[in-house]
């Protein structure tokens, strides 16, 4: 997954990797659902198999949710993820419940302003982005922190080409908050890419 | 009073007291053929007969197409009026006439519903879809056939029995209150509401009629007679005498003073509730057709 | 929690799209000409009623949120014998509320569709997650002596794709079609392709060949279920949930011979047409040895088990009822004589094993396997399941 992150770069025309499952995860109103839907959404466009699940409380808002994508190219049979490739989470609570599951060598991307990973946790690769304040300072909207860190995750996952990623943010979004929503994407594709530099630097040092 | 929230908003132009249709009384012969049968299973003395020949009147007299009303009735011994009569009729399950008439009546708004229940029906295991019928103002008229007691099941007590009343399930006397069903039917939001009574039948005709002819919910409550249980639990048996009784309980709406005490011994007759709002099917089509307009422009 | 709903399915264009379990049996009930909902919020079916008070109004249709599910289904009950198709939606709690009315409408021959979006239960359970432990309340659930049609989607695309199913058999067989979904299925998106409009066979209700004087005296027989003409037609139709007389439809509750005709035929005008009415899909079962007898989704981790365990040589095969009931026994049947053992997971306890193992009549070894927390049966869990039933098999290379 390591290699995945260090190769998966937007817009990166490489062959899709077979399967890759993904895991967002945050509280009740964090728009974790509708970050998932999104992926499934530009997957499904792009003509890859894909399945989308979510799981939560009876909250609205609060609690800890997640919804799951599986975008492959063999059928999907079994359709939920239980050692996702990559997982972002925007909660603490989500962190506690939900993180342990990434697959070791897997991708964790994580609210570096909500939530503190278990420094002795060395099996996945850690990228935290500051993606609540990035909204709120650079947007001031903290209302589009999904997407801003759906940005980030596309980036540095590298799981599908951002264009298409955008275009299905674009669409699900009201006419209205095309602009703030495609702002947010965009910031967020910028911090996963910077993001990304200092993860191949660090790994290149770590190699050396 | 009604307890409908913002109900000025739908309120239609006001109109001033309806002129109640005065249906001339038709021939037995005419009767008949709105009947499958003349055969009964109701007991001798019991009202119900009556009441179905007030409803055929009402049909009659407006010179309504048989072929468009549908009777859809509840369980109980006012519900076995949907195989007596020659209209389209459907007998549902207890309780459940109103629904299976607001479902026929969105599907078909060319039909005339009207919705034969009993008191049990109406106000015990139906008053939940009776309130709602009439919150919508869904255009159904509601004939409720009022014994106070559940006959077919052999004199049990209704949420009509009166406080102190006998029944097989209130051998001490009833401890609790009775609704009065045209009030709750008013609350709710009912358009219409009247009253009759089976000794008063020109009357019962004529509110009939004119909840038919109302465009809304309409509920025509008919006061009826149950010699077998209620009048030998707590009046008398002889149907003569219980509907004489009727005569003497029953007092015209504009000489029953707003303030006084209604009871089961002395209360309003005739039309007691109007007024105009947007019916619940018009609503419907408007809505179709905004939805329509945005989804086609 | 509200989900987003995407947006309507584009007739025009024939590429995936990414749909919900429950806005695909919303648009599945548009495409087989339904125009009538009636129903109440429950969670996890909510989305096929909020999906239709949207699509239903813009062709034409009504959408009706009742005062509780009893009214729901009663209304849809209403606007069938109206003549228009009509479906409600709900889970366990509102699929119990609804029992008396699903008797009312098999016994007065009344075609609709009743989705049961199934989650853990009883009472208000685990409202946000599946279950499938409404089988036999599908089943079984009314009163008395009914025939009952119920199909379990395994997939968003089925879910489209037997809902049309479902309202062509109610219309075809007069009686109401449950169909069995659950909230993992439900809440679901996958993305499927839809097929062509044209493509999709739908079964319209006709009116009976006779004058309306007539009516009276013409019969259904087991092959030639005739239509019920709509209310409001000059045929004057009763219609009614007591006992009647099935040539005049008159109640009739003092013959029991007339009961008796009435109740084998409501049973037979089914049973007669099993194998019609009953789909099942048999994977890998050339040469199984064991087989997977599983449903709904949890036939998906069955599907990856049997994938997977076939790679490796090892026979194993799936056999998927797409219809519940009536319960497919030709197909176990077969399966009976083939294999030595049967595994039945299911997220209930024992409900469909129970008649798994009624129906191999000891061929096979029965093994059950149920969970009941909401979670979807793994297909590890259905792996160590099969493993013993192949100790000579050298698994650690598995």
């Amino acid at each position: 997954m390591a290699e995945r992150a260090g190769t998966g770069a937007a817009g990166s025309d490489a062959a899709p990797a077979a399967r890759v499952e993904m895991r967002c995860s945050g509280s009740g109103g964090q728009g974790i659902l509708l970050a998932a839907a999104i992926i499934a959404e530009a997957a499904a466009a792009l003509g890859r198999r894909v399945v989308q699940t979510q799981s939560y409380g009876p909250e609205a808002r609060g609690g800890a949710s997640k919804a799951e994508v599986i975008i492959a190219s063999e059928p999907i049979d079994y359709p939920e993820v239980q050692h996702p490739d990559v997982s972002l989470v925007l909660s603490q609570a989500a962190y506690d419940k939900y993180a342990a599951d990434t697959r070791p060598g897997g991708l964790l991307i994580y609210d570096s302003g909500l939530v503190e990973p278990d420094p002795a946790d060395e099996s996945v690769v850690r990228c935290g982005l500051p993606f609540t304040q990035a909204a709120s300072d650079e947007l001031g909207k903290k209302v589009v922190t999904n997407i801003v860190a759906l940005g980030a995750l596309v980036a540095v996952s590298g799981a599908l080409p951002a264009a298409a990623v955008l275009e299905a943010v674009v669409s699900r979004v009201p006419p209205r908050f095309r602009e703030l929503n495609e702002q947010a994407f965009v910031l967020g594709l910028r911090l996963g890419e910077e993001a990304l530099a200092m993860l191949a630097t660090s790994s290149a040092a770590r190699t050396s | 009073m009604s307890a409908l929230v913002d109900e000025q908003l739908l309120e239609a132009a006001p109109t001033g007291d309806p002129k109640l249709p005065r249906i001339k009384p038709h021939t037995t012969t005419e009767i008949k053929q709105h009947l499958r049968s003349a055969k009964t299973l109701w007991c001798p003395g019991c009202s119900n007969g009556t009441i179905t020949r007030a409803l055929i009147d009402a049909v009659l007299g407006l010179e309504i197409d048989p072929e468009k009303v549908v009777v859809v009735a509840g369980i109980g011994c006012s519900g076995r009026i949907s195989a007596y009569l020659d209209y389209s009729t459907v007998h549902t399950a207890h309780g459940r006439a109103l629904p299976v008439a607001t479902g026929i009546k969105a599907a078909d708004p060319s039909l005339h519903v009207i919705v034969a229940m009993g008191d049990g029906d109406s106000s015990a295991i139906g008053g939940n879809h009776f309130i709602h019928a009439a919150r919508r103002n869904i255009d159904l008229t509601a004939l409720v056939f009022n014994n106070s007691i559940y006959g077919m099941t052999g004199g049990q007590m209704s949420p009509t029995t009166h406080l102190g009343d006998k029944s097989t399930t209130s051998v001490y006397g009833n401890v609790e209150p009775a609704f009065d069903l045209c009030e709750l039917a008013h609350a709710a939001g009912a358009t219409y509401v009247a009253r009759g009574t089976s000794w008063g039948y020109q009357q019962l005709v004529n509110v009939l009629a004119g909840g038919i002819a109302h465009s809304g919910f309409s509920m025509v409550e008919a006061m009826a007679i149950c010699p077998v249980y209620y009048g030998r639990f707590n009046l008398t048996s002889d149907p003569a005498e219980f509907l004489k009784s009727q005569k003497e309980h029953a007092v015209p709406v504009d000489k029953f003073d707003e303030g006084e005490t209604r009871s089961h011994d002395h209360y309003p007759v005739g039309l007691l509730h109007h007024r105009e709002r947007r019916e619940y099917v018009t609503a419907l089509r408007s809505l179709r057709e905004r939805a329509q307009e945005a989804h086609n422009g | 929690m509200t989900t987003p709903t995407s947006t309507a399915v584009p007739a025009a264009t024939r590429r995936a799209v990414l749909l919900q379990g429950n806005e695909a049996v919303a648009e599945g009930a548009i495409a087989a000409g339904a125009r009538f909902f009636a129903g109440y919020p429950i969670t996890p079916s909510t989305e096929i009623a909020e999906v239709l008070s949207r699509r239903l109004p813009e062709v034409g249709g009504t959408f009706i949120q009742m005062e509780d599910e009893i009214a729901g289904i009663a209304a849809v009950c209403g606007a069938s014998l109206a003549g228009t198709k009509a479906l409600t939606a709900t889970s366990g709690p509102g699929f119990s509320l609804m029992q008396e009315m699903i008797g009312f409408a098999t016994m007065a021959q009344i075609p609709c569709v009743v989705v049961d979006v199934m989650r853990g239960g009883p009472s208000t359970g685990l409202p946000t997650e599946p279950a499938q432990g409404d089988v036999m309340q599908a089943r079984w659930g009314t009163h008395g002596e009914h025939s009952v049609i119920a199909l379990v989607p395994s997939s968003v695309e089925e879910c489209y794709t037997l809902t049309v199913e479902a309202f062509n058999l109610s219309e075809q067989y007069r009686t109401p079609v449950i169909i069995l979904s659950d909230a993992l299925i439900g809440h679901m998106r996958e993305a499927v392709v839809l097929p062509e409009p044209g493509t999709l066979r739908i079964a319209e209700r006709g009116t009976p060949d006779c004058e309306p004087d007539e009516y009276d005296t013409v019969t259904s027989t087991l092959d030639n279920i005739l239509p019920r003409p709509p209310l409001g037609s000059p045929f004057r139709v009763h219609v009614t949930g007591l006992v009647y007389n099935r040539r005049s439809g008159a109640p009739d509750t003092s013959d029991p011979a007339a009961a008796a005709d009435l109740g084998r035929y409501l049973r037979e005008k089914i049973y007669h047409h099993r194998d019609a009415i009953v789909r099942v899909e048999e994977v890998e079962m050339h040469g199984a040895e064991v087989a997977i007898f599983a449903y709904g989704s949890v036939a998906r981790s069955a599907m990856a088990v049997v994938r997977k365990l076939r790679a490796e040589g090892v026979p194993v095969g799936l056999v998927r009822p797409i219809t519940l009931w009536p319960f497919p026994t030709l197909a176990v049947d077969r399966m009976a004589e083939q294999v030595r053992t049967v595994i039945v997971p299911e997220m209930n306890i024992r409900q469909m094993s129970w008649e798994v193992q009624a129906a191999v009549r000891g061929r096979a070894k029965v093994i059950d396997y149920g969970r009941v927390d909401g979670k979807l049966i793994t297909p590890d869990e259905i792996l160590e399941l099969v493993k013993p039933e192949f100790y000579y098999h050298s698994w650690e290379d598995a």
